[in-house]
């Protein structure tokens, strides 16, 4: 009857003060960000015109890329087309390789995650360093991110310390302050930049008519990354598009707000060619958006900018943590690409949502992803991954609901199961509404029973 | 101005007495209400459980029951959000949804259409009033707090008619309950931890009765408040509108 993320987010909760916490930072997040978007008089008119610019551009997504690649390679840049994930791995090891690059830095990329790019590089030999701090901690803890914009939040200071000095990278023991640990990880992060011969980055947009690659990050870690070495690789999916500097301004004007409630990220960097001695590759990776792009009930979600928003304010997210979704991307716009991805492999995250769709209303570029939660519980029964206790009691109720005088009955036996006692009714398998509730109580009385009887005092008794 | 009632199948089998309020108030404030026997429910808890399917008939069988009438008016946000946006999906390539443009929950009716300017009611009570999810963001009963939109409350705007009355707001006004149907049912653990923090906070502002204009939401909190004997009560929006009648 349950499915792994409802497992997973019972575990959570037996440690209740750690959901406490989670809770509690994740919805200062939202605060943040509606502090921000208060500032802004004009913040429901920038929601509106994002989305319309992100379905003008996947809608005229060809023309765009075209328009984009044309100019990146007018300035020397050489662009690549990866249908999909093992695609993109090989096109970056061909380069790597063909440069003979042994170690590479790279910036935050949710990308090179979802075609699991490190593993891939690793297993061939090339040794990737991520250069986020976030992702770094979590790259020596050997974990994945629990979300997208702040990887490494679940983890407390003194988890990162003991870590730190059981590598080197912290010298003074029990030291656990925030600023020494930072001081220490730049350290570190510093000889890793010397020594890599290559360097990544994501791309949070890409401009269509001057060819930018726009990348935000608040360490100016990614300005690093393709500082040092004479080697600068961009990962990029084909939705990263938009048309001009006019529409970047509307995004720029969002994106770090809804993400972290911050006006701008620190660091917000265009690259646009390589320097002097250098090479620029830019890799445009497809993976299953242009079947996105023809789905009629899904293609919204191309318009997700990936700021995290939709996680901070759901509430199921904060009360069960980034590592309860099966798929790399927790939270509801994680439900949704998940199954896009791989709807039979991915359905246990569709019960993670109660519908209650703060995340259509917080989402910048209205992607709806609640909304959306809604039509994939639509499809599971098809898929085999119907909930069958789910199903049963639907059955059950399309059986009442339709038989008008089954239901009049059932109205006037129902107080018989007032007569039932606890211990029957609260065995988790078989009534897990009994785990936190007692159960409520029928009426003696339906209503439907007293008009019928005329309790009401009807004026007149008005049947029909 | 012929209005009929709908009754959804658990406020009709659990929470009668709000009928009963909803039904004395209508009345009262001179509207001729009717209550069509056949009716039983609008199909929402299968849909959002992900088995639309199985209600499509019902969503026929509301709206051949209640086509006729000018207005139909349920005291159940969630329910009256369901008839009004997703029946008329379910009748796709079937009937013509007649209903879903005339279905209101009982708060907006009042509100916008009858809005009455005094009410003979009397409850010397501090409430809560929790703003239900679909209420929020699907009816608009209130403005979101997610959006950056003027100020409103419909369910306050008429509590402040009610002679006596304390009125509060938790902190997190409109976060979810954790109720969902029948997320209740497949995450238990998750909609018990968000009940528990919502009481919490409705218990913060010192209320006696939390108040809104779903049932499910306040059977939701009720059932966990009652397990952990929590001491306050609930009463639906429309009890306290109608009290003394």
């Amino acid at each position: 009857m349950s499915t792994i993320h409802s497992e997973a987010a019972r575990r959570f909760n037996d440690n209740r003060a750690k959901t406490t916490w989670h809770d509690a930072t994740f919805w200062s997040l939202r605060q943040k960000r509606d502090n921000m978007a208060s500032g802004l008089s004009e913040w429901e008119e920038l929601r509106e015109h994002a989305s319309q610019i992100k379905q003008h551009t996947v809608t005229h997504l060809a023309d765009y890329l075209e328009e984009f690649s044309t100019q990146l390679e007018s300035r020397g840049v050489i662009v690549h087309w990866a249908k999909d994930a093992n695609d993109f791995n090989n096109i970056v090891l061909d380069i790597l390789q063909s440069h003979g690059v042994k170690k590479m830095v790279k910036s935050k990329s949710m990308l090179t995650e979802e075609c699991a790019m490190n593993p891939f590089l690793e297993n061939h030999g090339i040794d990737v360093v991520e250069t986020d701090l976030g992702e770094r901690i979590l790259q020596l803890l050997h974990q994945k991110p629990s979300h997208i914009v702040m990887p490494a939040i679940h983890l407390k200071r003194e988890e990162v310390g003991q870590m730190f000095e059981e590598k080197g990278i912290s010298t003074e023991k029990g030291n656990y302050d925030p600023t020494y640990l930072t001081q220490c990880a730049r350290k570190h992060l510093r000889n890793q930049f010397m020594e890599a011969g290559a360097g990544m980055t994501g791309c949070n947009f890409g401009v269509a008519k001057t060819g930018d690659i726009v990348v935000c990050t608040n360490e100016g870690n990614a300005d690093m990354s393709t500082s040092m070495p004479k080697l600068h690789l961009v990962a990029m999916g084909i939705e990263k598009i938009v048309p001009d500097y006019k529409s970047l301004a509307v995004f720029q004007r969002l994106l770090c707000r809804s993400a972290t409630g911050q006006p701008t990220t620190a660091y917000t960097s265009h690259f646009r060619q390589a320097r002097p001695g250098a090479e620029m590759h830019v890799i445009l990776v497809d993976n299953g958006r242009s079947d996105i792009l023809a789905n009629d009930e899904h293609w919204e979600t191309l318009k997700c900018i990936r700021c995290g928003a939709c996680m901070n304010t759901c509430p199921v997210y904060r009360r069960s943590g980034g590592y309860s979704y099966t798929y790399f991307i927790p939270g509801p716009i994680g439900i949704n690409l998940g199954m896009l991805h791989d709807a039979s492999r991915y359905s246990d995250n569709v019960s993670a949502c109660t519908l209650c769709l703060s995340c259509d209303n917080v989402c910048p570029a209205k992607v709806n992803p609640g909304s959306q939660v809604y039509m994939w519980r639509q499809k599971l029964d098809s898929l085999h991954k119907a909930n069958t206790m789910k199903k049963c009691m639907s059955k059950g109720m399309e059986e009442l609901f339709n038989h008008p005088l089954l239901y009049s009955s059932a109205l006037r036996l129902a107080p018989l199961a007032n007569l039932i006692p606890d211990s029957l009714t609260h065995i988790r398998s078989l009534n897990p509404w009994g785990v936190g509730h007692a159960m409520p109580k029928f009426a003696n009385e339906s209503f439907q029973t007293m008009w019928k009887k005329g309790k009401l005092n009807q004026n007149e008794q008005k049947e029909q | 101005m012929k209005i009929g009632l709908f009754i959804p199948c658990y406020v009709d089998a659990l929470y009668p007495e709000v009928g009963v309020a909803t039904y004395k108030l209508l009345t009262s404030l001179g509207l001729d209400v009717t209550y069509p026997l056949k009716q039983t429910c609008c199909g929402q808890p299968m849909a959002n459980a992900g088995f639309e399917k199985m209600a499509t008939d019902i969503s026929r069988h509301f709206d051949d029951l209640f086509k006729e009438f000018d207005y139909v008016v349920a005291p159940s946000a969630s329910c009256a959000a369901f008839v009004k946006f997703y029946h008329p999906r379910l009748a796709k390539g079937n009937h013509e949804c007649l209903t879903s443009k005339k279905t209101m929950d009982v708060v907006e009716f009042l509100h916008d259409v009858v809005k009455p300017t005094s009410l003979k009611a009397h409850f010397p009570h501090i409430v809560s009033v929790h703003n239900s999810c679909h209420g929020v963001r699907e009816l608009g009963l209130s403005s979101p707090s997610e959006r950056q939109v003027p100020q409103f409350n419909k369910i306050i705007d008429l509590l402040k008619l009610v002679d006596g009355i304390t009125i509060r707001e938790p902190e997190r006004k409109d976060e979810c309950c954790g109720f969902g149907g029948m997320f209740s049912v497949e995450e238990p653990d998750v909609s018990k931890r968000m009940g528990e923090d919502k009481i919490e906070r409705h218990m913060a502002t010192g209320a006696e009765y939390i108040t809104g204009p779903d049932s499910s939401c306040l059977m939701h909190m009720q059932g966990i408040a009652k397990k952990e004997n929590k001491p306050i009560k609930f009463i639906h929006v429309v009890e306290i509108l109608a009290a003394g009648l």
